[in-house]
């Protein structure tokens, strides 16, 4: 096996099984992961996106030994997670945002001494590392408060902080800006691709559904929808794939129907949202002259173009090209600040 | 060479693991903002359930404490308060790390050696356990005129026995602890429910003669049974059971020491099961919302 692999899955499934009740219908099992095959080099910072539900998180809980998978191998630096997990969890650390955790009763400090002791750490490197960590997410006015007096926010960097302490060959991130306000989210993101930079050799893998996240931070990404992985390469080079195809955002007056859209000739990918007060309609088109035709079809409908924007293409229209739909919901637009 | 070294990182995560894990139990432990409220109830909750039972012996008897069955079941439920920290202590970590602290995935997911992480968790209530059983046979030595002289009792046989005891405890706990990770629901007090049911199949309250024949048997069966005989006598001089008078101390220190070494293989197999179920299960970072 080759030694310069960080993760790498062969033919990674999970399945998991679903209780029912009495009477209850529906599946007894659910598919997680199918078929995942994925090489993450060392020194990689490497993104796994995909919508809700994707199987991320059972991905990286696979990886971290928390979760065996149904079929399939897993290495984690070369090392079988289900065979050899000890020497696996000697060599990387995990945060999942979006969650919290930590001894209430505990000081910030506490906390986070506490991990640094099970990674035997020395107690000089432990108080630097604390201290480095608490600055890096602005908690170090906090060190000696109480977890249970912290926001959920702070704790959520508080537990982001606790991933960094023991310098770990590998570290997974599970969604780190999950619900963290733009400027915390932007600060960690700056972080992380320091962090990588800095360290010749270590490696990250991060999962996000946010596309900017992917785009912006990592070297590569993998896009991953219901437990498959679809594609695999550089953003740019995914992005590259839609090159040709023109991508489109109209702003018009709220259209009642927009299912037709996706039949007009020349329209390779159509999404649309209803927004408050107008609606969004996103095309991916085999060349401009369909423009033509899409806005006669929004005339039709008796809607008013309010405006037109023709943009490089984004991971998001990888996205939807490979995937059909959108990555974010309906409603709540991915978080384009950065 | 390179299994040695691998050993000797092992050794060196087990003793992290049982150091943090202690520390960790004790900050738990003993983080009531009132020290008040932290003696009632570490100590005199303890205390108050093993005089329970000897308040309703008293009166019963019409206050006969000179009758041998008197200090059989004041030593019997003294030494009792350990089962109850001792197993609450451990089996008790996993549904703190994993329900209240969302951390067990967490501390899963670094290199502790976990049997040892789950015995430090149970350090400190083993101590407050302590101080809860050392009050409890000091007030019936004054108070109940117990013929118990710790200067002068048999401390060969006495020490050996408690800590064979002890141990054997914890690792009943581990084992909870293992039913703890793969049952999240409705198990909060696992602890202490299978500390009440052998309550009377060790003898702690009366001696097992008094027990219908198969129910002897299981008594026979648990290390706790010898274990509390052997503190008796190390500490009475005498027996107050029949059935188990024909063992000598030395046999009794063999069949809790064997008997302790049976449970600890047991145990300690069946956590990993259980560990492996969780894994397989997806348990291990499960947290039950109410
Ligand atoms: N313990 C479980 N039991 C049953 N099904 C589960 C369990 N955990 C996850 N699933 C299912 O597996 C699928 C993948 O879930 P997973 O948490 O891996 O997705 P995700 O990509 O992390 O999503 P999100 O972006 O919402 O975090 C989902 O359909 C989910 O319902
Ligand atoms: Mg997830």
């Amino acid at each position: 096996m080759s030694q310069m692999l960080a993760v790498k899955t062969e033919n990674l499934g999970r399945v998991y099984q679903i209780k029912r009740k009495r009477g209850e219908s529906g599946p007894t099992t659910l598919v997680a992961l199918e078929g995942v095959n994925l090489e993450v080099r060392q020194g990689e910072l490497f993104g796994l996106l995909g919508p809700n539900g994707a199987g991320k998180t059972t991905l990286i809980k696979i990886l971290t030994t928390l979760l065996t998978p149904t079929s399939g191998r897993a290495f984690v630096d070369g090392i079988d997670v289900v065979e050899n997990p000890q020497e696996v969890r000697r060599r990387i650390n995990m945060v999942s945002g979006g969650e919290t955790c930590g001894y209430g009763l505990l000081t910030v400090e506490e906390n986070l001494w506490m991990f640094t002791q099970f990674y035997g750490l020395d107690f000089k490197t432990a108080r630097e590392r604390i201290q480095y960590m608490l600055e890096v997410v602005g908690l170090a006015d906090r060190a000696k408060t109480k977890v249970y007096h912290l926001s959920t926010g702070m704790k959520q960097k508080m537990n982001f902080a606790r991933g960094f302490l023991n310098d770990p060959q590998i570290l997974f991130l599970d969604e780190p800006t999950l619900g963290l306000d733009v400027q915390t989210s932007r600060i960690l993101r700056d972080f992380v691709k320091r962090w990588v930079r800095e360290r010749p050799g270590k490696t990250i893998l991060l999962t996000t559904h946010y596309m900017v996240e992917a785009d912006e931070l990592c070297d590569r990404v993998a896009i991953i929808d219901q437990g498959r992985i679809l594609a695999c390469d550089t953003p740019a080079n995914l992005k590259k794939r839609l090159q040709g195809a023109s991508v489109f955002k109209l702003q018009t007056t709220p259209l009642d129907t927009l299912e037709h859209f996706k039949q007009l000739p020349g329209v390779t990918q159509f999404a649309g949202h209803r927004r408050n007060g107008h609606t969004e309609l996103n095309f991916i088109l085999e060349d401009e002259n369909a423009l033509v035709k899409v806005l006669d079809a929004v005339q039709a409908k008796g809607g008013h173009l309010l405006s037109l924007e023709k943009r490089e293409p984004t991971l998001e229209d990888v996205f939807i090209h490979l995937v059909g739909r959108g990555l974010s919901d309906e409603e709540s637009p991915p978080e384009r600040i950065l | 060479m390179a299994t040695q070294v691998l050993q000797r990182e092992t050794w060196r995560e087990s003793l992290r693991s049982l150091k943090v894990a202690t520390w960790l139990g004790w900050q738990i432990e003993s983080n009531w903002t009132d020290p008040f409220l932290f003696a009632v109830y570490s100590l005199i909750k303890p205390i108050a359930g093993a005089m329970i039972l000897v308040v309703m012996y008293l009166v019963v008897s019409g206050g006969q404490t000179g009758n041998p069955i008197f200090p059989y079941i004041y030593l019997g439920n003294a030494f009792y308060i350990y089962v109850g920290s001792v197993l609450m202590g451990i089996s008790y970590a996993i549904i703190d790390d994993r329900e209240h602290y969302g951390v067990l995935k967490y501390i899963y997911v670094s290199p502790i050696q976990v049997y040892f992480y789950l015995l430090g968790r149970g350090v400190a209530r083993t101590l407050t356990g302590t101080i809860a059983v050392i009050i409890t046979l000091a007030f019936g030595v004054v108070v109940f005129k117990l013929p118990v002289n710790f200067l002068a009792m048999n401390h060969a046989l006495f020490w050996p026995v408690f800590l064979i005891g002890l141990v054997g405890l914890a690792l009943i706990g581990i084992l909870l602890a293992g039913v703890t990770l793969i049952t999240a629901r409705h198990n909060y007090f696992i602890g202490e429910a299978v500390a009440g049911a052998l309550y009377l199949l060790c003898g702690a309250v009366f001696p097992l003669d008094v027990l219908p024949k198969f129910l002897q048997y299981i008594g026979l069966g648990l290390p706790m049974t010898y274990w509390l005989e052997g503190l008796r006598r190390a500490m009475l001089g005498t027996s107050a059971s029949p059935l188990l008078a024909p063992f000598s101390n030395e046999t009794i220190l063999i069949i809790l020491f064997s008997s302790t070494l049976l449970v600890g293989l047991i145990s300690l197999s069946f956590y990993r099961w259980c560990e492996r179920r969780a894994k397989e299960k997806g348990l291990i970072d499960m947290q039950t919302m109410y």
